[in-house]
């Protein structure tokens, strides 16, 4: 009996499909202990640790949609505030010029008045000084009257032509006193 | 007819091409016990497998960061694949949480198991045998019947086996037969299918080995010995394929498990 009849002797003696009753054993219990720690430890795990992932991924979009929105917020009431600042400043310089040229036209309308005032003043003493300068004249009058009178009487008409010099004398000097006293 | 070692070589210093009995190790515990009587070094990579998972999710999220570590970021975007590649997309945005850490599980254990047939020394698919690859089937077999019934009660086998939108006079012949691919069917080619490419893989690897060794170490012919060489070239190849394979059983696995978890819980849906 050489060697491959041994060898083929042990072949025939070994169905491949016949199992070992300890080997179906064995892989039994040990897929179950497997299933067992994947179910407990690693299946829970590598789930958190996803959901961890999503959450963190989702968050982060989130959280960076918010600053947007929070940029763009802001954004807008920067411009709102802007505008409201130039209306603002438009306004009060409009305010100004109306105000400006209101104090313009009171202090016109003052200045007319004074002007007014000062030349209605200026009329008045104007015509007291002529008054006043009106009575001393009166006055002066008789006493040049009674002057004049005197002295034709004085003269006793010697000659006509002399007393006509004389009368326009007199008035001629009336005349000029009378322009003097104006003048004052 | 399991014979996978083909009685080609019976000539002087024969190649003897592995067989499936090499890939069923002695057991571990009792000390070196015959194989199928005690605690074999496949069922310790079981173990292995259920320690580095946990270990590593456990301490890859110990304390998550909004911007994840390197570690962070390998263990959610793992946890991510299984969660929306194949529970939220098979089984549906209303129904699937509850169903995450079993796909996760059934995932990971699945695929670390088979990773572990390309890593040196480890060097054994857990699931090329067939114990773990039944334990697996059964305990999704017996939650999506579950399921079924508490969301159908018992309705849920009628729901099940007698297809809508079908004429009555071709019943007979559906029932049968949706019985058998639904309840007996569906179990086996579950199991097997992993069971099998793995096997298959790791047969390949063996094969390669073996024969590699044997034309450089007991051949004389250079010619032989530099065939050797290409065998070793070319299973580096097949060591990618087999990568490929071993994730994509995984996948194809736990999205079948979906798809069967999504069937029970909308069984009225179709």
């Amino acid at each position: 009996m050489n060697s491959t009849d041994f060898i083929l002797a042990a072949s025939e003696s070994v169905n491949p499909l016949l199992p070992n009753p300890w080997e179906i054993l064995v892989t039994g219990v040990g897929f179950a202990v497997l299933l067992f720690i994947v179910i407990k430890v690693i299946a829970p795990k590598f789930e958190q640790s996803y959901e961890d992932r999503v959450t963190a991924i989702e968050g982060g979009l989130e959280k960076a949609e918010a600053a947007q929105k929070e940029a763009e917020e802001t954004l807008a009431q920067y411009k709102a505030q802007l505008l409201e600042a130039r209306t603002e400043a438009n306004r009060i310089r409009e305010e100004a010029r109306s105000e400006g040229a209101q104090i313009l036209a009171d202090l016109k309308t003052k200045a007319t008045d004074e002007a007014a005032r000062i030349t209605e003043q200026s009329h008045r003493q104007i015509e007291a000084e002529r008054v006043s300068a009106l009575a001393s004249l009166r006055t002066d009058v008789g006493a040049l009257a009674t002057e004049l009178a005197s002295k034709v009487v004085d003269e006793a008409l010697q000659d006509d032509a002399r007393a006509q010099r004389v009368v326009d004398k007199f008035l001629t000097d009336l005349e000029a006193q009378q322009n003097a006293g104006a003048s004052n | 007819m399991f014979a996978f070692a083909l009685p080609m070589a019976s000539e002087e210093g024969g190649f003897v091409p592995p067989s499936v009995s090499d890939t069923h190790l002695p057991d571990l515990f009792p000390w070196m016990a015959e194989y199928g009587t005690g605690f074999g070094k496949q069922m310790l990579m079981i173990v292995l497998s259920i320690v580095l998972i946990s270990w590593f999710f456990t301490v890859a999220i110990k304390n998550p960061k909004l911007v994840p570590g390197k570690m962070q970021y390998i263990a959610e975007s793992g946890y991510a694949f299984v969660r929306n590649g194949i529970g939220r997309d098979i089984i549906g945005e209303k129904n699937f949480r509850p169903w995450i850490p079993l796909l996760f599980a059934t995932f990971f254990f699945v695929l670390l198991n088979n990773l572990f047939g390309a890593i040196p020394f480890l060097q054994l698919p857990s699931f090329s045998h067939a114990g773990s690859a039944y334990a697996m089937a059964i305990i999704i077999y017996g939650t999506w019947i579950a399921v079924g019934l508490k969301n159908h009660g018992i309705r849920y086998f009628k729901l099940a086996v007698v297809p809508s939108g079908v004429p009555g006079w071709i019943m007979p012949l559906m029932i049968p037969l949706e019985i058998i691919s639904n309840f007996i069917v569906r179990p086996l080619t579950h199991s097997l299918r992993l069971m099998a490419t793995m096997l298959a893989g790791h047969m390949i690897v063996m094969l390669a080995a073996a024969g590699a060794r044997h034309l450089i170490v007991v051949q004389d012919s250079l010619a032989m010995n530099g065939l050797g060489i290409l065998v070793i070239v070319g299973s580096v190849a097949m060591y990618f394929l087999e990568l490929l394979i071993m994730v994509l059983q995984a996948f194809v696995f736990a999205l079948l498990t979906a798809i069967y978890l999504q069937g029970a819980i909308e069984a009225d849906a179709h």
